[in-house]
């Protein structure tokens, strides 16, 4: 589904990301992990389109999207929850997932979402006409996922979406990735909590200082020994 | 008495003028951090142009007020087209320099065309040179033209801003930029819209200053544009109901000042006002002192 080849980003002088190839397969649930300044940001903005790739092709659904703008790539179904949640804080909670659905027209469809999404997160229903800045860090993260399933991805980008948070709703956070990607979305997950992220996912690449230095499927790494001294803490 | 509230109107008629400047002063820099130094001359232009369509057309008030907004609706976009926007990734810096290049551009460039010289907007005509006596106090036609009109303009642009989808659009990406383009919302086109709303919006006081002060030449943009900008600042730069709230406070500021005090000082009090609350609430009266995040 998306394939990203070679791909090399600048921050002026700076080599932020070396020759980064990577696969996401339909239905998968893939993660990136890697220290602080690994990469992995950089590699989720530059697929999104917020950061321009100086070299490399990154292939969505057979088609290379390297160069079209933000708006044509959530338009192909690509959408990313960023780090930090990035809620719109003071608008309410309903006009930050109206903004999910910014470039869709079919409005039945939207309104059908709208309840999928308050089904998902039935503290957002209640919370509706809060404005997003008052929710707790948790609510934050079920908005900020909320509004991206608002946009209906065909594929979602999450950027540490446990950052922060305390250690129930992490829990809470994880199966409720785990059910987005049991209702038919793919998805790429960028993670520091590294043992979280294995459990669920399918496959995972670890970066190091802008490059990937290990691959495999989650329950290979978890077993790997240089990955349970760098990540899981022995 | 009488006299207090006779300052009072007029005061709420300047404070209009003022609050429909500094609307655009506040969006703009809501949405792309920028002083738009040029905007005071969107609404020197927006005067001209009403005073061609009266004039030259022979139009009447409406239809020049709505082709004077329409004009600098274009006007205020093709600026940030030309002028700004090659410069997104700049440094503010650089960027509030070429505002002031633009205002001073526009306003040397129009004395071109127009000459220096103050010209006369025609008198009014018809019920527009009403005048209403309420006790020892009057209130003219062209006070409630520039009262009301200032009221259905900003309904509007409440409307726009709070229920539309280009509105929802321009506050996320006075937010949180990446996060709107993350949602597809297109910033550029959301930043001209942006132009776009604020420039009609001081087209539509130019063409009012003139139908109330009689009288426009290049530079008459030059300190309304500056008292705007600092109603802009007494409200909360960036929130339009600060906007709002600043325009009507220092209209009416100015007012008192020469009803009661000494003319010569208005605009030494309107800035003496600027500095106390730089002091006291940098942010502004509905600002909030956010910390910048490092």
């Amino acid at each position: 589904m998306l394939e990203i080849k070679n791909l090399d980003v600048h921050f002026g002088v700076i080599h932020a990301l070396k020759d980064i190839s990577l696969t996401v397969n339909q239905g998968e649930i893939v993660t990136l992990i890697g220290a602080n300044g690994a990469g992995k940001t950089t590699t989720l903005r530059t697929i999104s389109g917020l950061k321009k790739p100086t070299k490399g092709s990154i292939i969505f659904e057979g088609r290379d999207i390297s160069s079209i703008s933000p708006q044509d790539r959530v338009k192909m179904g690509i959408c990313q929850v960023p780090e930090g949640r990035r809620v719109f804080s003071t608008m309410t909670v309903l006009e930050n997932l109206e903004l999910g659905a910014y470039l869709r027209k079919d409005k039945a469809q939207i309104g059908k979402d709208l309840k999928m999404v308050y089904q998902r997160f039935p503290i957002l229903e209640k919370r509706k006409k809060q404005a997003a800045g008052t929710l707790s860090g948790g609510e934050q993260q079920m908005l900020a996922m909320g509004r991206a399933l608002m946009s209906s991805p065909r594929m979602l980008f999450l950027d540490e979406p446990s950052m922060g948070l305390a250690p129930l709703f992490v829990k809470e956070i994880f199966d409720i990735i785990k059910s987005i990607n049991q209702a038919g979305t793919t998805i790429l997950l960028v993670e520091q909590n590294a043992s979280m992220a294995l459990q669920i996912a399918h496959r995972a690449y670890v970066m190091e200082t802008g490059s990937i230095v290990l691959s495999g499927t989650g329950a290979q790494l978890m077993q790997s020994d240089e990955i349970r001294k760098a990540y899981l803490g022995g | 008495m009488d006299n207090f509230l006779q300052q009072v109107i007029n005061g709420i008629s300047l404070g209009s003028i003022y609050a429909l400047i500094a609307l655009g002063y506040t969006m703009v820099y809501g949405i792309i951090k920028l002083i738009n130094f040029a905007h005071c001359d969107v609404y020197m232009l927006g005067a001209y142009i009403g005073y061609f369509c009266m004039t030259s057309l022979k139009l009447g008030v409406f239809p020049s007020l709505v082709i004077a907004m329409l004009a600098c609706t274009i006007i205020g976009v093709l600026i940030e087209k030309i002028a700004y926007k090659p410069l997104r990734n700049a440094t503010r810096i650089a960027v509030l320099i070429t505002a002031i290049g633009v205002s001073l551009f526009i306003e040397y460039g129009t004395m071109r065309f127009v000459t220096a010289n103050v010209r006369a907007y025609p008198p009014m005509t018809g019920w527009l040179a009403e005048r209403f006596k309420i006790g020892n106090m009057t209130i003219t036609a062209q006070q409630i033209l520039i009262v009301a009109s200032t009221i259905v303009l900003v309904a509007l642009l409440q409307f726009i801003v709070k229920k539309t989808k280009m509105g929802k659009a321009m506050r996320a990406v006075s937010l949180d930029k990446d996060a709107a383009e993350l949602m597809g919302i297109n910033v550029n086109s959301t930043i001209s819209f942006t132009f776009a709303l604020g420039s009609a919006l001081a087209g539509a006081a130019g063409v009012l200053v003139g139908i109330y002060y009689n009288s426009i030449d290049p530079l008459m943009g030059v300190i309304p544009g500056l008292k705007a900008f600092v109603a802009a600042v007494f409200g909360g730069i960036g929130i339009i109901p600060g906007a709002m709230i600043g325009g009507y406070f220092i209209g009416t500021v100015e007012v008192f000042v020469s009803g009661y005090g000494n003319s010569l000082y208005k605009d030494a009090v309107v800035f003496a006002i600027l500095i106390i609350i730089l002091i006291v609430k940098p942010a502004g009266l509905l600002g909030k002192n956010t910390k910048e995040k490092v």
